[in-house]
C-alpha cells in the first residue's frame, strides 16, 4: 500500500446560488495580468448550458481526458508518436473564440464627456487589441439559462436523454437549472501532467496539488487540449500555460483558497483524503459503470489502524493523518456517499466532488390552472425537473444507481428535518424514509449540521502543511522559488503590435478618435467606415453553432459543429458588419442606425456625399447595408449600446448579440 | 582578406556568441525559453503556416547535417543519376514548402489583428532572416544545381576545417555569390538565435519519449530518513 494524501474538495450544488463570489475572488487574486484576462480558474456555469469554454464537455472536438482500451489508458489528444506534429499545430487546441475575447470599457469617454444632448457612455474595447469590440459573448453568457434554445439545447450532456425527455426538459413549466462551480480538479490521474512534452506540470507529493513549473513550460500547449475540464489555460502574452494552484500559498499558511473562503453560500468543503496510489491504474481502467465506486474505493479510511500504520510507513506526518480523520470531504465522499465526481468517464480521477442537486417538481401549470403534481411532500426523484439521466451523465458516468443513492438520501434528510422542525411528519415516517435511503437519524443530523451550521474549521479541515518550514530546513528557499507554480523571477515579455495599455483605468485604452465628434461619447467618425471586424468570441461560435439542420443528432451534429468551427474566419476577419453570419437569422446584426451629427467636428461624422445639415437636425441612415464599407483608416465606432432606453427585443429576435436595443433609431 | 574574415572568423564569432548567450539566457532567464505559440489567438491559418514551415525546414536542415557528417555516403548515393535527381527534387520541394509556410506565417502576422498583436520586431527580424536564407537556398538549388554533390566535396571539407580549427578558405573562395551569401546569412542567424524566440529549437521535448506518464514531486524523499516513523 502506497498511502498518499490529497487535498480534496466538495461543492454542494443545492447550496450554490450562482453568485460568482468564488469566481471574482479568484479573478482578483490570480488572473488580472496581461494575457490571463480571459481565464477564469474558477467559473460558475448554469446547467443545462454550454459552459465555458463553449461546449467544453464535447470531447469529440476537444479530445480531452483518457480513453480506455483493453485495460490500457491512452490520452485522447496526444501520444508519444503524435507529439511532434502536435507541437507544430495542435488540432484539438481551443482558441480564444472558444472562450471569449476579453474587453473593457472606455471609461475616459464616459467620465470626460463634455456636456451635450446625449447620454454619455463607454464603448467596449478589446483587452487584446484595444480595438472596439462588438461584445457578443462572455464567460458566463448563458447564466440562468439565457435563451435556452440556444444554450441549454446545446448542452453536450443531453445525449443521455431520449428525445421525449429532452423536449420535456425544455418546456417552460419544467425548466430546471442549477449552478456548477468549476475549478481545477487536482486529479489523481491528471491528463494535463501526462501530456506535457516538457514535463512542466507535476503533482505535489505532499498534498496532491497539480502545479505547473513556469520555467519549464515551453508553450507546446498539450495540456490545454489534454485537460477534459479545460482548466489549464494558455497565457498568450507570456507564452506559458497557467492553471489553478488551489491557492497553495494560502493553504500553506492555514487559510482556505480564495474561492472557498469567499463562498457566501457555504457550499464548499475542503479536506484531506488518504488514498492508495498503487490502486490508481486499476481504478482508472475500470468499466465506466464502476468508475465512481472504484474511485471511492481508492480512498482509505483514516480511522483504520492498518491504514494508519501504512500511512506512517509511507511518510505521512501525524498532523496530516489527524486532518484526514476530521476531513468533511471524506465524510461526503466515502462515508455518506453523497458527493460524486464530475465526468468520471474521462478517467482522470478528479478530486473535486459534487453533491448533486435535488430539483423536485412542486407544481405544474396547465393553462391558467396551477396544479400540485406530486404525491407526498416533495415528490419522487423520477418526477424531478432535471431528469436523472441528465444528472447521471454529469456526475455518475451513467451509473444512475450511484446518483439515485445520493439523491434519495438527500430527500430522506429533508423529510427527517421536516419531522424535526415542522412536525407534520411522524417520527416513524421520517425514520422509515431515512432507513429506505440507507441513513439513520445520527447520520442525518451529522449531514445536516455540516451543510447548514458548520463553521470555518469544520468546512475547511486544512492539513498542517508547514511546507515552507520544511523546505527551509532542507535548503535555501529561494532555489525552490521557481519550482512551484508562479515563482517566476524574470517575467517573459512580449511586445505588442496593438495599441493596448493596461486597461480598466481611466487612462485606458483604445485610440481616441482624432478630429472626431467628441461631443459624442462614442467618438466620431464616419459610420460607414466602421471596421469590418466584429469579433464575438464564444458567441460568434455559438451564432455559428446555432440551428444545425433539424433532425441531426449525435455524430452528425458533432460533425456539423466541427465543420462550422472550421469555417469560422480565423483571427478576426469576420463578415462585414450588417451581413449576417452564416447560420444566423436575417437581421441578427441589424442595430440602431448611427446618426451623423453635425456641429462640432461634424465634418468628420458626415458622409461626404450628403449635404451639410443645419444645426440641430439629425439624419437617419439607411439600413445596415450602408455601413458595410471598407476598413476604417480612422477610429472605429460602435455606439449601438449607448443609444436610447432599453427596449424589449421583438419576439423571434431573441438571441445573443441581439440585446435589447431600439431598432430603427430612437425617434 | 574579406573572405578570410567572413569564412574563417565570422563562423567562430557567431558560434561563440551562440554558445555563450544561450547558456547565459538559460541560466538567468530560463522562463524565456518558450515557443511563444500564437495558435491560441488564431487557429486556422496557423496550420497552413506552421506545419509546412517546420516540416520543410527540418528536412532541409537534416539534409545539410547528413551531408556535413557523411559526405562520402551522399556521394555514393548520388553516383546513380536517378537517385541524385530524386534527392535534389526532394530537397527543393521541401525548401519551397518551408518558404510557403514562412510566407503564410508572415501574412498571418500582418493580416489577423490578434496574431499581429503578438508579432514583435524580433519576430519580423527572424522572418526576414529565414526568408532570405530559404530564398537563397532555393535560388542556389535552381541556378547552381547538384548541390548535394558539391556540398559534399567542397562545403563539408570547409566545415570540417572549421571544426578542426584550421579554417581553409580556399574551399569557399571560388563559390558563387549566392552560396557565399547563404553561408554568411546562416552564421548570422546562428549568432542572433540566442536573442530571439528561435531558442525554442534548443528545448525540444525529448524527455517526453521516455518519462513516465505522471510526474510527482516531493519536498523530501517519501521513504527517506526524514519520513515520519
Amino acid at each position: 500500500m502506497d498511502v498518499r494524501s490529497q487535498v480534496a474538495m466538495v461543492i454542494h450544488l443545492d447550496k450554490c446560488i450562482g453568485c460568482h463570489s468564488c469566481s471574482v475572488a479568484c479573478k482578483n487574486l490570480w488572473t488580472e495580468r496581461e494575457g490571463s484576462e480571459y481565464m477564469w480558474w474558477n467559473n460558475v456555469e448554469t446547467k443545462p448550458g454550454t459552459g465555458y469554454p463553449t461546449r467544453w464537455e464535447d470531447q469529440e472536438s476537444y479530445r480531452g481526458g483518457w480513453k480506455e482500451t483493453d485495460q490500457k489508458l491512452a490520452l485522447r489528444s496526444t501520444s508519444k508518436s503524435k507529439i511532434v506534429s502536435n507541437i507544430f499545430h495542435n488540432p484539438a487546441q481551443p482558441s480564444i473564440d472558444d472562450y471569449y475575447e476579453p474587453w473593457t470599457y472606455q471609461y475616459r469617454e464616459l467620465f470626460g464627456a463634455p456636456e451635450g444632448d446625449d447620454q454619455p457612455g463607454a464603448r467596449p474595447v478589446s483587452l487584446l487589441t484595444g480595438e472596439p469590440l462588438d461584445v457578443a459573448a462572455g464567460p458566463n453568457w448563458d447564466d440562468d439559462l439565457g435563451g435556452s434554445q440556444v444554450y441549454a439545447a446545446h448542452d453536450p450532456n443531453l445525449y443521455a436523454l431520449t428525445a421525449e425527455e429532452r423536449a420535456q426538459m425544455m418546456t417552460v413549466e419544467r425548466l430546471a437549472l442549477f449552478y456548477l462551480p468549476r475549478v481545477c480538479n487536482h486529479c489523481l490521474n491528471p491528463s494535463c501532467v501526462a501530456s506535457c512534452p516538457s514535463g512542466a506540470l507535476y503533482k505535489r507529493g505532499e498534498d496532491g496539488i497539480v502545479l505547473q513549473n513556469q520555467d519549464r513550460c515551453r508553450a507546446w500547449r498539450s495540456c490545454i487540449s489534454a485537460c477534459p475540464y479545460k482548466k489549464t489555460y494558455y497565457n498568450w502574452s507570456a507564452g506559458k500555460s497557467e492553471k489553478c494552484i488551489l491557492c497553495f500559498p494560502q493553504l500553506e499558511t492555514g487559510q482556505a483558497p480564495a474561492c472557498f473562503h469567499g463562498c457566501v453560500g457555504r457550499s464548499r468543503f475542503l479536506g484531506t483524503l488518504l488514498y492508495d496510489a498503487e490502486r490508481i491504474p486499476r481504478a482508472a481502467t475500470s468499466a465506466s459503470h464502476d468508475l465512481v465506486q472504484a474511485q471511492r474505493d481508492l480512498i482509505l479510511d483514516a480511522d483504520d489502524p492498518q491504514v494508519v500504520a501504512a500511512a506512517k510507513e509511507s511518510g505521512i506526518p501525524q498532523g496530516v493523518l489527524e486532518s484526514a480523520r476530521r476531513s468533511p470531504v471524506r465524510r461526503f465522499v466515502k462515508e455518506w456517499k453523497l458527493a460524486l465526481p464530475l465526468h468520471a468517464e474521462w478517467r482522470t480521477l478528479p478530486m473535486l466532488f459534487y453533491v448533486p442537486p435535488l430539483l423536485p417538481v412542486m407544481s405544474s401549470r396547465r393553462g391558467d390552472v396551477v396544479r400540485n403534481e406530486v404525491e407526498g411532500l416533495f415528490g419522487g426523484l423520477d418526477e424531478a425537473r432535471a431528469p436523472l439521466a441528465y444528472l447521471g451523465a454529469l456526475f455518475a458516468a451513467g451509473n444512475l444507481g450511484q446518483l439515485r443513492y445520493a439523491l434519495e438520501k438527500q430527500l430522506a434528510l429533508r423529510l427527517w428535518r421536516r419531522h424535526v422542525t415542522v412536525g407534520d411528519l411522524s417520527k416513524a415516517q421520517a425514520e422509515e424514509a431515512l432507513a429506505a435511503a440507507d441513513c439513520d437519524p445520527e447520520e442525518a443530523q451529522a449531514i445536516h449540521t455540516l451543510v447548514t451550521t458548520a463553521g470555518y474549521t469544520e468546512r475547511f479541515a486544512l492539513p498542517p502543511f508547514q511546507r515552507e518550514m520544511a523546505i527551509e530546513m532542507l535548503g535555501d528557499p529561494h532555489t525552490h522559488s521557481s519550482d512551484a507554480g508562479f515563482g517566476r523571477r524574470v517575467a517573459p515579455k512580449r511586445s505588442c503590435g496593438g495599441g493596448r495599455r493596461r486597461a480598466g483605468s481611466l487612462e485606458s485604452s483604445a485610440r481616441v478618435p482624432r478630429g472626431g465628434d467628441r461631443s459624442h461619447p462614442g467618438g466620431g467618425g464616419d459610420p460607414r467606415t466602421r471596421s469590418p471586424r466584429a469579433r464575438g468570441g464564444a458567441a460568434s461560435a455559438l451564432r455559428l453553432r446555432r440551428h444545425p439542420p433539424r433532425g441531426m443528432s449525435g455524430g452528425a451534429l458533432h460533425a456539423h459543429l466541427r465543420r462550422q468551427r472550421r469555417a469560422r474566419a480565423g483571427g478576426g476577419v469576420a463578415p462585414p458588419r450588417g451581413e449576417p453570419l452564416p447560420g444566423s437569422l436575417p437581421g441578427a446584426h441589424a442595430r440602431a442606425p448611427a446618426r451623423a451629427r453635425p456641429g462640432r467636428g461634424g465634418g468628420a461624422a458626415r458622409p461626404p456625399h450628403e449635404p451639410p445639415l443645419p444645426p440641430g437636425t439629425r439624419r437617419r441612415r439607411a439600413g445596415p447595408g450602408a455601413r458595410s464599407g471598407g476598413p476604417a483608416p480612422g477610429p472605429v465606432e460602435d455606439r449601438g449600446g449607448l443609444r436610447g432606453p432599453l427596449q424589449p427585443v421583438p419576439r423571434g429576435d431573441r438571441r445573443p448579440g441581439a440585446t435589447a436595443r431600439p431598432r430603427g433609431g430612437r425617434r | 582578406m574579406s573572405d578570410h574574415f567572413l569564412f574563417a572568423v565570422l563562423p567562430y564569432v557567431s558560434v561563440t556568441v551562440f554558445l555563450a548567450m544561450t547558456i547565459r539566457r538559460y541560466q538567468a532567464r530560463t522562463s524565456t525559453y518558450s515557443a511563444l505559440s500564437s495558435q491560441f489567438l488564431e487557429n486556422r491559418q496557423h496550420f497552413w503556416g506552421s506545419i509546412p514551415f517546420h516540416y520543410g525546414l527540418l528536412v532541409v536542415l537534416a539534409g545539410h547535417l547528413v551531408a556535413f557528417l557523411l559526405p562520402d555516403a551522399i556521394l555514393g548515393w548520388n553516383a546513380a543519376p536517378l537517385r541524385l535527381v530524386l534527392l535534389e527534387i526532394t530537397a527543393l520541394a521541401m525548401a519551397i514548402l518551408a518558404l510557403v509556410g514562412l510566407v503564410c506565417i508572415a501574412v498571418r502576422g500582418l493580416r489577423y489583428p490578434l496574431a499581429r498583436r503578438v508579432t514583435n520586431a524580433g519576430d519580423w527580424f527572424i522572418y526576414c532572416g529565414l526568408g532570405l536564407q530559404i530564398g537563397l537556398g532555393i535560388w542556389i538549388a535552381i541556378a547552381h544545381g547538384w548541390g548535394s554533390s558539391w556540398f559534399a566535396t567542397s562545403m563539408a571539407p570547409w566545415l570540417w576545417s572549421l571544426v578542426k580549427l584550421h579554417p581553409d578558405v580556399s574551399y569557399v573562395a571560388p563559390m558563387p555569390l549566392a552560396v557565399k551569401l547563404h553561408i554568411i546569412n546562416a552564421f548570422l542567424i546562428i549568432g542572433i538565435l540566442p536573442f530571439t524566440r528561435l531558442v525554442h529549437v534548443l528545448v525540444v521535448p525529448n524527455p517526453y519519449l521516455w518519462r513516465r506518464a505522471q510526474v510527482v514531486l516531493w519536498n523530501r524523499d517519501p521513504k527517506g530518513p526524514r519520513a515520519a516513523k
